[in-house]
């Protein structure tokens, strides 16, 4: 499992980002992202996902966040914080992550061996 | 009302009827078989006469997105003229054996679903040029699914208007409560597209919200 920080993620372009991720799940690595991706992030991730499937190998992915969530505030739009704030995203190969039950504030997942 | 305001009022109102779009293109999304594809064949027959594909239980019966252009939907004195586009269900994953529990051979299994995935990346993509959503959420499942967190965030992220159908209220075990409190930001109309039970109340917030 490998739990990687805003920090590191904040420096990377989406495709870095894809990429270290996918590279990751088709290792049988369950990614987990301290503050997860943009939705636009999360469409290429899919996208880039659908590419990379193999019928014997690689089924795609199983991706668990919470709903983002909106700055209200005035300073933060004063200062253009972005408006959507992603948070903690759990990522890993379908054939060996399965989300149990989710909602707005709990993801109960299943990991197990290949 | 001040003067201001209605200045302001009315300045909206001529900018927005001078810029307007004739039509406006809106995407039916949502995982596969919420009802989808239903839904779109029941709004074209309905205002066109027309269907827009075939409907099964297999998952990703449809592998092409479909474009359906100038359905005018005439509601409570409003009137919207819409491109549809009615796109593959989206997922995270798509495994042949999947196909296979539904009857198909192995071949085929594997053919559906590489057509899948290649269906899922074009409904990626049309969502960059959309004016709009209706989501289409099965309401006898989990609201809390990575696609529709997905499109509504993308949708969000772009101030677009969504409007979430959540579909199959003539199954027993439907909560179309659940998704209200799942996503209470954006408008729901509970329906079943299959038997058209309020149908014309999601007509009214198409022509509503879309318009």
């Amino acid at each position: 499992m490998d739990l990687i920080s805003e920090e590191k993620m904040a420096n990377m372009t989406a495709m870095e980002k894809i990429r270290l991720i996918l590279d990751g799940v088709k290792e049988g690595k369950i990614i987990v992202l301290e503050k997860g991706l943009t939705p636009t992030e999360e469409a290429k991730l899919i996208e880039m996902t659908m590419t990379e499937i193999t019928p014997e190998d690689f089924p795609g992915i199983e991706i668990e966040s919470y709903p983002s969530s909106h700055n209200q505030k005035l300073i933060d739009r004063i200062f253009r914080k972005p408006a959507v704030r992603t948070r903690l995203t759990v990522i890993g190969p379908a054939n060996q992550l399965k989300t149990l039950k989710k909602d707005r504030d709990l993801i109960s997942a299943l990991v197990s061996s290949q | 009302m001040g003067l201001i305001k209605k200045v302001k009022k009315n300045f909206s109102s001529i900018f927005k009827h001078l810029f307007k779009k004739k039509t406006a293109k809106i995407g039916i999304y949502g995982p596969p078989n919420a009802g989808k594809t239903t839904l779109a064949n029941r709004i074209i027959r309905d205002w066109t006469g027309d269907a827009m594909g075939a409907v099964s239980n297999v998952p990703h019966e449809t592998r092409r997105a479909r474009r359906r252009e100038g359905v005018t939907i005439e509601s409570n004195g409003s009137k919207v003229t819409l491109d549809i586009v009615d796109t593959p269900g989206l997922a995270t994953k798509v495994d042949f054996h999947e196909f296979m529990a539904h009857g198909l051979e192995e071949e085929e299994a594997k053919r559906r679903a590489k057509e899948a995935t290649e269906g899922i990346i074009e409904a990626v993509k049309w969502l960059d040029d959309l004016d709009g959503v209706i989501l289409v959420m099965d309401a006898t499942e989990d609201p809390f699914t990575q696609v529709n967190v997905t499109v509504i965030g993308n949708m969000e992220a772009r101030k677009l208007p969504i409007l979430i159908a959540a579909n199959k209220i003539d199954l027993p075990e439907s909560s179309p409560a659940r998704i209200r409190s799942a996503f209470p930001q954006h408008p729901l109309v509970p329906i079943s597209a299959l038997e058209g039970q309020n149908i014309d109340t999601l007509y009214e917030e198409i022509a509503d919200h879309f318009g």
